[in-house]
This record gives C-alpha cells, structure tokens and sequence, in this order.
C-alpha cells in the first residue's frame, strides 16, 4: 500500500530539485508572476549582470499603480509622472527580458491573481510565485502559490528556482451548506476571526468540505486569497470537476492530447484517504453570518449582527492595548451595534472580491436601488469589465449610482492614487483594514461585495439579508 | 549582504501586536526608488505628526533611542504585504535585529535576506524583555547568532531557534543565486525529465 500523502505533499515532492537537510528544498517555480512592484527585483537582476533564465515562465501584469479613470487615453491618460514611471519600467522590463506582458492597454490586463487563474497559467499541481503576498490566491485551482519578496523573487528570475522550508500543513474543514446571503468572503473573515491574523503562521492550509467543494473557483479563490491574512504560507483547494471546466479552453491551458494528458495527472493530486495534517480546524458553514470587520485587523470580523466590542472585556494587556488603539483608529464606541455605524464611501474590486461572480452578486442587490454614498467599481480583469458590459452589470452599477471604473488594485491600497480621504469609512470588498490601508487616515470595514453593495444603499453597515 | 555575528546594543520595546507591514512602511513610499534614505519612512505615519515635524509620543522619537539598534515587538511582527520595503527601511534606519513572538511569514523570510535577524522567543520571555527595557529605558540587550542566545538587560540569557542554513547563510552573509546556481547540473537534468513529461509547463 502506498503511504497516503496531502495534496501539498504531493505537489511539494514533484518539484523538489535538492534536499538540504530535512526541511530544506530547492523547488522548481513552474509560473512566476510580476507586477509594477517588482521593479526591485529586476533592478538588482540588472546590477548583477544577470538575465531572466526562463522567461517564458514568467508573466507580467500591470495592476497596482493603474488608474482606473482615463485608461481610453493608455499611458498618455496617466497624470502622475511617478506612475508613469513605475508602468514603463515594468514595460521595459519585461521587453528586455522577453516576459509576456499584459500592460495597461492589454484586454487581458487585470490583477495579477485574477489574470494568471483567468488565462489558465494557474494550474493544478504547479508551484506558482509572485512577487505579491495574495498570491495564495492562484492556490483556488490545487496550486501551491506562495508571495515573496524582492530578494526571493530576484532569485527566481535568474534560477526558475527557490529554496524553501517546508511548511507545516493545516486542513480548515468547512462543512454544511451556507445560507441564503452568505458568501466565500464571509467563510473566510470567519476563519480568520477563528484562529486569527497568525493562526496559520508557517502553515500551507488546505480547504476542504462539502462547503469548499460547493463554491465556485472565483470563491475559492477569495478564500485562498486572504489565507494570507489568517499568516499562511499558502492556501489551496484540491482540484475537482469545477476546477477542470473553468480551465477548459482558457487561452494558456493545455490542449488537445496535452489537456488529456494534464488532467490524468490532475485527477491523482487531491488528498489521500487517510493522509494527516499537522493541524486540523472546522467549521459549520450552517452557523455562518454575513461578516464585517470593525476594527484594524482582519481578525477583528464579527458576524454583522453583532456590537462593537468592548476592550475592557479582555483580559491579556497586549490585545487589549491592541483593541483600544483599533477603535481609536476607526472611530468606534464599543456596544455600538455594527449596523448603526455610518459609512462614507463604498468601493467593489480587487484581487479579492473584483471576479465576475463578486460584481453579479453586488448587481443582484443594486438593481432597482440608489445608492447613498460615493460608491465606485474597479473590475478584477478588463476582460471581466467586458464580460460584466456585455451581461449589462455595468448599467445596473451606473444606474445605482455607482463609478463604473477601468481594472486595477484600485483603492484596495490605492497605490494608484485612488485614495479614500483621512477619516471616511469605506465599506470594501478588499482584504485588509490596516491603518492607513486605503489612504492615510482612512477607516475600512471589510465585507463581501453583495455586503458593500447593500451598506452603499442605506449608509450604513446593513445585513444584505434584510434589505 | 552585511553578514550577522554578534551585536551588543540599544533596544527598543514597540508594544504592539500585528505590526503590519503598512505600518512599517505606508504603501504611498513604495513607489520610491531604492537607494534613497529609506529609513526616514520607518513608521511613517505614526512617527511624524501631520505636519511632518516628529510626533513624541513615538518610542523611536525619544533621544535615547538614537543608537536604536534592536526592536522588541509583539506577536506576528511585519504580517501582512510582502513588501521588502518593510525590511529595507528598517536595516536603513539601523535595526539590525527584531526580537518577537512569531513573525509574518514572508517577512521573516525577507529580513534574511537583508542580513536583519528576526529572533523568535516565547511570548513570556519577549514580554519580560519588553518590561526590562521600560523600566531601564535606553538599556542593552545582546543578540549573538553564533551561540543562537539573546542577553537581556538583566544579564538572563535565553535561546533561540534558527534554521541551520539561514543562520549559516546570515553568519557568512551569503547571496542565494549563487548557492543555487551551484546546482546547476540538478537544476538542468530536473527541467530536462520534468518539462520531458509535462511539455505544456515549458
Ligand atoms: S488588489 Fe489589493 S491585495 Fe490584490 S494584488 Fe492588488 S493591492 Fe494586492
């Protein structure tokens, strides 16, 4: 009998070139992806002498520093000499080292973790890097997808390769069906109020349960997007039937006797019967509410039927300081029930919560209904803005009174300048409500996309149920 | 990369959990060029005051944490981005050592390779160096990789965990590409039987 292995495992011991020690491998990096950001590492790829050793592995996208108004107008449209700048070096780049590049003017254009999955980069089983934390996202479609930094991306441009130590494995069950109202943003804010911003802190999470295998993979990919947020390395979902059909035909996937060939390969990558993992959590998708963050971390999520709590209820100092400072920051009065709290602004995007299902889902809530505050949608690819304009979302959007905006990272850190002023409340669909995430000053309460839609209606943080 | 032996010298306690990498360096300075002083956007937005003058409120911005050198922070220190901005304006502002609970992730991965030792130590053990350095504010604490020991102001030594080979590569201060080019061959005969079986992946 064969040893019964993770599909971590698996994927893990395919592409390890050296073992160093027992915990120490050289891995093989199938796809590598770039950004505006990655500017460091191909500077000092440049400085060394070095070139791209694989180029035809890596994939290059513009997305943070994008405006999502004026883009008709390309590069010319850009105002801001400094991004200007950030979008030609990445431009340069990638010409100077034959990277494909999806640039500003690109249809295929997008986030980086939207377009790799959408153009079928992402694959089952493959090892995929990017130079950009939510890069667990791509870990929807049973890849093991890690973020790094400069120094390590530098690295894989001039090797293919990466040292790495292996991570601890975590399998988060969520069994059950979800309610009416609740989404994967809300499975995942759940978790992470769970076990916490560190909870999964040296692990590589698989998801699993009859819930996980319910959601599409635009909603695996939102959960496997803020694994980061729960501190894991990666975060994955075995690959099934829904993960083969989004696949099928997508532009960079396998064809013809490949794809055969591919998805026999696929089909041996989910978790054994009986395969162990270093930790495992649960939970009942049945029990789960729309979730709202209230304060500076995206740990601080309560199911929106809840108050702002109180510090003075906590006992260890250190997160009671921690507490204290995040409602300073946000402005809030614990026992304020969630949806008495006031919103300035609404904004719908991201690598997150920015896919065709996010803006349906929003849609579905504004049809008919004005909105109340500044609200604007950035769509996670240019070719899901076209295929929202051609389902007629966009009018729905615009009719609400929503922005119908280009695609980028937007206002998710609104590198690009979309920033939302010092001291307005933002209800978003992004994934993190750091200080100062969306614009110095700037207060944000994480939510799903059909959530946001319903708090741009009343003003307020809203069940969408009730509505 | 400025290797890492043994460093005696003033600590600061940031009393703070979490400390994301936004925090440490606010995502409006990414887009500057590597080179300039990075240090000066340390904790920018709770370091300086609107008006850009130094907010005192802030530990750093105490005289006596000129020669700051070591930070002991709480749990999960630089979660979040995987912004190496975040390690870059703390080697600039002289940080040669964090001392925390747990780490985020890819940030613990990244100070490696900027010769910044993160050090983990138990909670209680991290929370007691913190105690010390309120009470002696400006005291010293001793960070040596080659006994893998922390020395507190109180003279206690306390261990701590390193992989091997990152604390061999920081001691030596050694760049990655070339320990993996060494591989070279493996590197190759791995892509010739992979992308052999798998010719879509090449
Ligand atoms: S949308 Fe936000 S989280 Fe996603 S890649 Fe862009 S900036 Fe990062």
């Amino acid at each position: 009998m064969n040893t019964p292995h993770t599909l971590f495992e698996k994927i893990w011991r395919r592409h390890v070139i050296v073992q160093r020690g027992d915990s120490d491998a050289l891995l093989h990096v199938d796809r590598n992806f770039v950004h505006e950001g990655s500017m460091f590492a191909f500077g000092a790829l440049a400085k060394e002498g070095r070139n791209v050793r694989k180029p035809r592995q890596t994939f290059a996208v513009a997305d943070h520093y994008v405006p999502t108004l004026n883009r008709e107008r390309g590069m010319a449209g850009i105002a801001d000499p400094e991004v200007r700048n950030m979008l030609e070096l990445l431009e340069n780049n990638a010409r100077a080292n034959d990277v494909v590049h999806f640039g500003i003017d690109d249809p295929r254009q997008g986030i980086v973790h939207v377009v790799g999955p959408e153009l079928g980069i992402t694959q089952p089983g493959l090892i995929v890097t990017c130079g950009d934390s939510h890069t667990s996202t791509h870990g929807a479609l049973g890849a093991l997808a890690v973020g790094i930094g400069a120094s390590h991306l530098k690295q894989i441009l001039a090797t293919q390769c990466l040292w790495q130590k292996k991570p601890k494995t975590l399998r988060i069950t969520v069994d059950g069906a979800l309610g009416p109202g609740v989404s994967a943003k809300d499975v995942i804010l759940a978790i992470i109020a769970k076990i916490g911003t560190a909870g999964g802190t040296g692990h590589a999470i698989e998801y699993a349960g009859a819930a996980m295998r319910a959601l599409s993979i635009e909603g695996r990919m939102t959960v496997c997007n803020m694994s980061i947020e729960a501190g894991a390395r990666a975060g994955m979902v075995a690959p099934d039937d829904t993960t083969f059909e989004y696949l099928h035909g997508r532009e960079y996937a396998p064809r013809g006797a490949h794809w055969d060939q591919a998805l026999a390969l696929w089909r041996t990558l989910p978790t054994d019967e009986g395969a162990t993992f270093d930790r495992e959590v649960t939970l009942d998708a049945r029990a789960l509410e729309p979730m709202v963050t209230w304060g500076t971390s995206p740990e601080d999520a309560l199911p929106v039927s809840a108050a702002v709590p109180d510090p003075a209820s906590v006992s260890d100092a250190d997160r009671r300081a921690r507490m204290e400072q995040a409602l300073r920051y946000t402005g809030l009065t614990p026992g304020t029930p969630l949806q008495q709290v006031k919103i300035d602004r609404a904004f719908i995007g991201t690598c997150t919560n920015g896919r065709i299902e996010d803006l349906r889902a929003a849609a579905a809530v504004l049809k008919g209904r004005k909105v109340t505050v500044p609200s604007w949608v950035s769509p996670g690819s240019t070719t899901i803005k076209r295929q929202a304009e051609a389902e007629g979302l966009d009018r729905i959007f615009r009719e609400a009174g929503f922005d119908w905006r280009a695609s980028g990272c937007s206002s998710c850190a609104s590198m690009n300048g979309d920033i939302v002023p010092a001291g307005e409340r933002c209800a978003s669909t992004s994934n993190r409500n750091f200080e100062g995430r969306q614009g110095k000053g700037s207060r944000t309460h994480l939510m799903s996309p059909a959530m946001v839609a319903a708090a741009a209606v009343t003003g307020r943080i809203t069940d969408v149920r009730k509505l | 990369m400025k290797p890492f032996t043994k460093i005696t010298a003033v600590a600061a306690p940031i009393d703070m959990a979490n400390v994301d990498t936004d925090k440490i360096v606010p995502a409006r300075f990414l887009r500057k060029a590597r080179g300039a002083d990075y240090g000066k956007y340390l904790f920018h937005d709770i370091r300086y005051n609107a008006d850009g003058s130094d907010n005192p409120g802030f530990i750093l911005n105490q005289a006596r944490y000129r020669n700051v050198q070591i930070l002991v922070a709480g749990d999960n220190f630089g979660c979040g981005s995987s912004r190496e901005s975040a390690v870059w304006v703390l080697t600039d502002y002289g940080i040669r050592s964090v001392i925390a609970p747990s780490f985020g992730d890819i940030h613990y991965g990244n100070a490696l390779q900027n010769g910044l030792l993160p050090v983990r130590l138990p909670d209680a053990t991290v929370k007691k160096l913190r105690q010390q350095l309120h009470e002696q504010p400006g005291a010293l604490i001793t960070v040596d990789l080659e006994s893998q020991t922390v020395t507190g102001p109180d003279g206690a030594v306390c261990p701590f965990d390193i992989d091997p080979s990152n604390r061999e590569k920081l001691l030596k201060g050694l760049d990655d590409i070339s320990l993996v080019l060494q591989n070279i061959e493996a590197i190759e005969a791995y892509e010739k039987r992979y992308h052999g079986e798998l010719p879509w992946l090449a």
